[in-house]
């Protein structure tokens, strides 16, 4: 818990989230979410709604969102559920912001398979770039966090950014990323060396057909 | 190792999209042979089909190795209560070097979810949960979206696939937790709680999501089920070994020269499966230091010990190890391998949910020790001290996770004990002093 992020529950954070109400949209998107679930088991939508809420604000803020006490506060309310219960859930799940994050939130793994493919030099390239681990860059453009295994072990190492992945890093590549989102440009999403998701690099050791067509297997079966 | 694996031909691979070099939606998968005439597989009744995935040899992919069919039949038959059944799918993939089922979401979607329809009508299931971590946004955007096409179809829903069966699939996304890939802290969080694992019983197939009946399996053990059942479970029992059936997806990372995820036979050797598939070790063969060949959980094996070991169950088992979800992590002697193994002391610390004493305070206690065997500032003496806080830790939690942050500590001890003295050693700045004989 030493580690634990300070939670903002000024008066300050009350006078701007206190009126925090979903968009229509969202509140048409909040209601699908809760008929996924039996009658009376509406909590079981609480971590919709939170990244729900999350990707709300940050759409306020144009940054990658966060969750003020008072955003909680009014999920609580609409899911018939002890604030706590939801502050309990907010606090346990890593993607849940409980302070705010820049516009974009970086988020380089560095468990060991991403560290063996050189997840150091990903962390160089963003340490040359200004960003410091745990922290908001002064122009408000990136936070960078070190997260745990993403599941995208063979195209290590990867980071995530918002929404997207970028896998197969280098040093330059990383480098180049960070630049382009700096500048306002798209860079490319999955990896960014020559290589089609998961496959072996320079083309597949199996399923060759696949390649170009959509092959129906099924004419080989015995 | 009497067998011989013969390598897995294209036509017997059960995820030919793996890649994603083809479109994921609804029509290109049935042109590839998913949701083709499921209700005659539905036809074959709900005792006779977990009959036949037992007869496959099929065990769960998630790491465990619990046989798929045996589990689907402690489901209730009937509900004497009026409660129902469900069927959670854990696709929740977090083993740090496991990514094979974010292949089978993205690319092979459909699979799953016809998957899921036979495994819930085979256990009588009202509607299965599919739970996908938060951070795979992506693949859970293509899972809502196949969800909608096989409803628009008729496929899932009332009546699904004509077969009279009312089925209901529903995806709920998590949002970072580790722990969530254990069963029970995963019906925890579908119930919109702290993943904390539940103990244990009641078992889940006597009081599970909402207090029912429920069965949480892998998405590649329940995506593999359409398949078996349309080749036969004799066709799925022809690969591999004897009570290590089937075919697998198999996940290379580290220190190979194309890292990649491939499905092949069971029990294929460890240097077939690098130099067919993965272009060999990096450096060559006689740079390979040491395997962790089942995900971080499993303790890791020592290069001459690995090279013709049968990629399986009982394969790795028999070299302390184990298959896990087939993440085989691969370094080389570049690497520093207590930083490796401390790396993921790290990550068990990280995701502890902090429920029971010996892994919330062990698994902190366990990595600041390891870095201090890193650095080499330790006491020869805290060799010792550590396996032994493993061993108490060991056993001694509600769920598996202390266990894990527990094996890759004694595998690294058991086979790399003179590298960590060595550091040890050096950092002290002198030759060994070896003790005198009584």
């Amino acid at each position: 818990m030493a580690d634990a992020v300070h939670i903002p529950d000024e008066a300050e954070t009350r006078a701007r989230w206190g009126a925090f109400a979903w968009t229509a949209e969202n509140a048409e998107q909040a209601k699908k979410v809760i008929a996924r679930y039996p009658a009376g088991r509406q909590q079981s939508a609480v971590m919709p709604l939170l990244d729900l809420a999350q990707r709300q604000v940050g759409a306020d803020t144009q940054t990658n969102g966060w969750l003020p006490v008072p955003v909680m506060e009014y999920i609580a309310d609409q899911l018939e559920m002890p604030y706590m219960r939801v502050y309990e859930v907010a606090t346990f799940y890593t993607m849940y912001n409980l302070a705010p994050v820049g516009r974009y939130h970086v988020q380089v793994c560095g468990t060991t398979p991403c560290m063996l493919r050189g997840s150091d030099d990903v962390f160089s390239a963003c340490k040359n770039k200004g960003l410091v681990k745990g922290g908001t860059t002064p122009d408000g453009l990136f936070t960078l966090s070190e997260v745990e295994c993403l599941g995208a072990c063979t195209n290590a190492p990867m980071v995530q950014i918002n929404d997207d992945n970028f896998e197969d890093l280098t040093y330059d590549s990383m480098s180049a990323i960070l630049d382009d989102l700096a500048a306002g440009k798209q860079p490319k999403i999955g990896p960014q060396i020559e290589r089609q998701t998961s496959c072996p690099e320079g083309g597949p050791s199996t399923l060759k057909e696949m390649v170009s067509e959509n092959h129906d297997y099924r004419g080989d079966w015995a | 190792m009497s067998d011989v694996i013969a390598p897995l031909a294209d036509k017997d691979r059960i995820f030919t999209n793996v890649y994603g070099f083809q479109d994921w939606g609804i029509d290109a998968a049935m042109k590839r042979g998913d949701w083709d005439n499921t209700k005659k597989l539905l036809e074959i009744g709900q005792d006779e089909i977990i009959e036949r995935i037992k007869a496959s040899g099929l065990r769960g992919r998630g790491g465990a190795g619990f046989p798929t069919g045996m589990k689907w039949s402690f489901m209730p038959k009937e509900s004497k209560d009026g409660r129902p059944s469900f069927l959670v799918i854990n696709a929740d993939e977090s083993e740090p070097g496991s990514c094979k089922d974010r292949e089978i979401v993205r690319h092979d979607p459909h699979k799953l979810l016809e998957g899921a329809l036979i495994a819930g009508f085979a256990m009588r299931a009202r509607a299965a949960y599919i739970y996908i971590r938060g951070e795979f946004i992506y693949e859970a955007k293509v899972l809502f979206a196949a969800v909608e096409q096989a409803y628009e179809k008729g496929f899932l829903g009332k009546n699904a696939c004509g077969s009279g069966y009312d089925f209901d699939v529903f995806v709920h996304r998590g949002a970072g937790a580790y722990i969530c890939g254990e069963e029970t802290a995963q019906i925890e969080s579908i119930e919109g709680k702290k993943g904390q694992p539940r103990l244990k019983p009641p078992f889940p197939a006597g009081a599970g999501l909402y207090g029912c009946p429920t069965t949480v399996n892998n998405v590649e053990s329940i995506a593999v089920g359409p398949t078996i059942l349309r080749r036969s479970p004799e066709w799925f029992a022809s690969f591999g070994r004897e009570n290590n059936k089937g075919t697998k997806l198999f996940q290379i990372s580290g220190h190979v020269n194309k890292p990649c995820v491939v499905e092949e036979s069971m029990g294929i050797s460890f240097k077939e499966l690098i130099d067919r598939h993965c272009g060999g070790i990096r450096g060559g063969w006689d740079n390979l230091l040491a395997v962790i060949p089942g995900g971080s959980s499993v303790p890791l094996v020592p290069a001459k010990e690995i090279m013709d070991a049968p990629m399986d169950f009982d394969g790795l088992r028999a070299l302390g190890s184990g298959l896990g979800t087939a993440a085989v992590i691969v370094m080389d002697k570049s690497t520093d391998i207590v930083r490796a193994i401390s790396r993921l002391s790290y990550f068990y610390k990280h995701e502890s949910c902090g429920q029971c004493t010996p892994c919330r305070e062990g698994t902190g206690w366990m990595w600041r020790v390891m870095e201090r065997l890193r650095s080499g500032e330790a006491d020869i003496s805290e060799i010792d001290m550590l396996q032994q806080v493993t061993k108490q830790v060991e056993g001694h939690t509600i769920c598996a996770l202390g266990d894990a942050a527990a094996w890759p500590i004694q595998g690294l001890i058991r086979h790399f004990r003179p590298e960590i003295e060595r550091r040890i050693n050096e950092n002290k700045g002198s030759a060994p002093v070896m003790e005198a004989a009584e």
